[in-house]
């Protein structure tokens, strides 16, 4: 595993470009720029890869090691933050949805309220809110933990036991991680779509719930529901990726580590905006 | 995994062993060395000398730029998963322990026993109870390891790197930090489980130590080396290690014991 580590990862971001750096020029500043982000994507690719590999070759091995590990991610992407999730499940349906509720039924305009619903907060905002939640409560401790380990030597420790660091420390988080942020999307949409109508009723809306629940099921099909998880599992497993990618598989000091976790962070986001973005083509396609 | 030791544990030919934190940066150049089964080697060496590097080369963690190491028959380069039963009978103590944080220390050491015989905590308990109870380490099973003092934790990885029950035992500069009573027990702990300790079933075992000290492992019967710029030199006995006119070994012998704390 090491080898295939050292190959994939630190050959191409650290020494590669330690030795091979272009000149320092202003004038180079956009290529070494471009230089970097393009060795930072083929890390993250090849890292991808190897994640996938190594869950489709170990399915089962060390269950028992494993198995306790996916479900304590599982609790910490997840179930652990659905307190939080209803804080934030209030204010959106409070913020967003009364407020749209509200104006539509102003103009006249209730019977676009289902497809609004759904656009803005089933397609787009409760998944994209969640997947932004996770990775700034989760993704930077996934990048400290993994980060600090590194540094320590814990992932040498664990090679020299036998024990591949992919399979102990990264399937955890990515299995963790995807079914956190699904979890925590369908909560938050329901959160919102259910306070956001107390919100509108409290105005004195003229609108049943019967005729709002209504209108929101008959504006949803069930290529909704499919794209709904495929995007969730798809911020989950993107976000771990690019986390565990800068907290294990660059050689660090322990002075890098919250550098590192910032730029895992914004890096994360400008990667959920990037799937969702490919998810809107898919929306629009279909 | 404790198959017959083939003759030679540990056989490097021409190995240029590269650095683990630079792997395009040669640390020591063209090794030639062998240890057979049931030696006790001693690599002396000051910081920075590559001893780490070459240990971890021993154990199959990093691959040589040039040349061979094999371990148990078994070229390193190539010691991934399917030589998992080769590499688990190494064992590896760390500088400092590097143990994982996260977990206590009786998890520490049944972290093996559970991710490779696939036992549940509860049937890795009893051997792990016997192996702590073994190294004194029964009183802090339930501690994690930022709670417990340099001495202890030292003492938590030797046994999370034995309760596998290797045949090879390397260690890292495994005295540096430890109090006198500590060091003590160490050596004489390591001298019985290269002799043939019955927890692990009575049978010599292989051991290696990197150290920048050479005057605690003196004995009559283990081998000595040195690393000195960029160069592996086998000194041979300690009574060669006496004699020897080399100032780099004169520098390892005149290391005051005091000095390590």
């Amino acid at each position: 595993m090491r080898g295939k580590l050292a190959k994939a990862f630190e050959l191409a971001n650290t020494q590669v470009y330690r030795h091979v750096p272009l000149p320092k020029s202003s004038a180079n500043f956009l290529r070494r720029k471009l230089f970097r982000a393009l060795l930072t994507l083929q890390g993250q690719g090849a890292f991808a890869l190897i994640t996938l590999a190594v869950a489709l070759k170990k399915f089962g091995t060390a269950r028992g090691v494993v198995r306790p590990r996916m479900l304590q991610e599982i609790f910490r992407s997840g179930v652990a933050l659905l307190p939080m999730f209803l804080f934030v499940a209030l204010a959106l349906g409070f913020l967003v949805v009364g407020q749209t509720v509200s104006a539509l039924a102003k103009v006249g305009a209730t019977g676009y309220l289902g497809s609004t619903m759904v656009i803005v907060i089933v397609r787009e905002l409760g998944p994209l809110l969640a997947a932004t939640l996770v990775l700034t409560r989760v993704g930077t401790a996934n990048v400290i933990e993994l980060g600090t380990a590194r540094a320590l030597g814990e992932v040498e420790a664990l090679e020299a036991l036998g024990i591949d660091p992919v399979h102990y420390l990264i399937l955890p988080r990515v299995v963790g991680m995807a079914l956190g942020i699904f979890g925590l999307t369908v909560y938050l949409i329901l959160g919102a779509l259910v306070s956001g109508y107390l919100f509108a009723f409290m105005q004195d809306v003229a609108l049943t719930p019967r005729d709002y629940l209504k209108q929101i099921a008959e504006a949803l099909d069930w290529l909704d529901f499919a794209l709904l998880a495929l995007k969730t599992v798809s911020f989950g497993f993107f976000i771990a990726i690019v986390t565990c990618y800068h907290g294990l598989a660059q050689p660090l000091r322990l002075e890098d580590v919250s550098r590192v976790a910032v730029r895992a962070v914004t890096q994360g986001i400008l990667v959920c905006v990037l799937v969702d973005a490919l998810f809107i083509v898919l929306y629009l396609v279909t | 995994m404790n198959a017959n030791i083939s003759a030679n544990v540990i056989e490097m030919a021409g190995a240029d062993v590269v650095a683990l934190r630079d792997t395009l940066l040669v640390a020591v150049e063209d090794v030639n060395w062998t240890v057979a089964s049931g030696e006790f080697w001693v690599i002396g060496g000051q910081q920075h000398s590559g001893k780490s590097d070459l240990l971890m080369h021993a154990a199959g963690l990093i691959a040589p730029a040039r040349g061979t190491c094999r371990t148990f028959g078994v070229e390193t380069a190539r010691f991934d998963e399917t030589q998992l039963d080769e590499r688990l009978r190494v064992g590896f103590v760390f500088t400092g322990g590097r143990l994982f944080n996260q977990l206590t220390i009786e998890e520490n050491v049944a972290l093996p026993l559970q991710y490779h015989q696939g036992f549940a905590m509860a049937a890795a308990a009893k051997e792990v109870a016997e192996l702590l109870d073994l190294l004194e380490l029964t009183p802090f099973a339930g501690a994690t390891p930022s709670t417990l003092a340099a001495n202890w934790r030292q003492r938590a990885a030797l046994a999370r790197a034995l309760i596998l029950k290797p045949d090879l035992l390397l260690l890292d500069n495994p005295l540096v930090g430890l109090s006198a009573r500590h060091r003590q027990w160490l050596l004489c702990f390591l001298d019985q489980f290269w002799r043939g300790h019955d927890w692990f079933g009575g049978r010599p075992a292989t051991v290696v130590v990197a150290t920048d000290d050479l005057r605690a492992w003196q004995h009559p019967r283990r081998k000595f080396a040195m690393l000195d710029k960029k160069t592996f030199a086998a000194l041979g006995a300690w009574g060669d290690v006496e004699s020897a006119t080399h100032h780099a070994v004169k520098d390892l012998l005149a290391e005051p014991m005091a000095t390590i704390t």
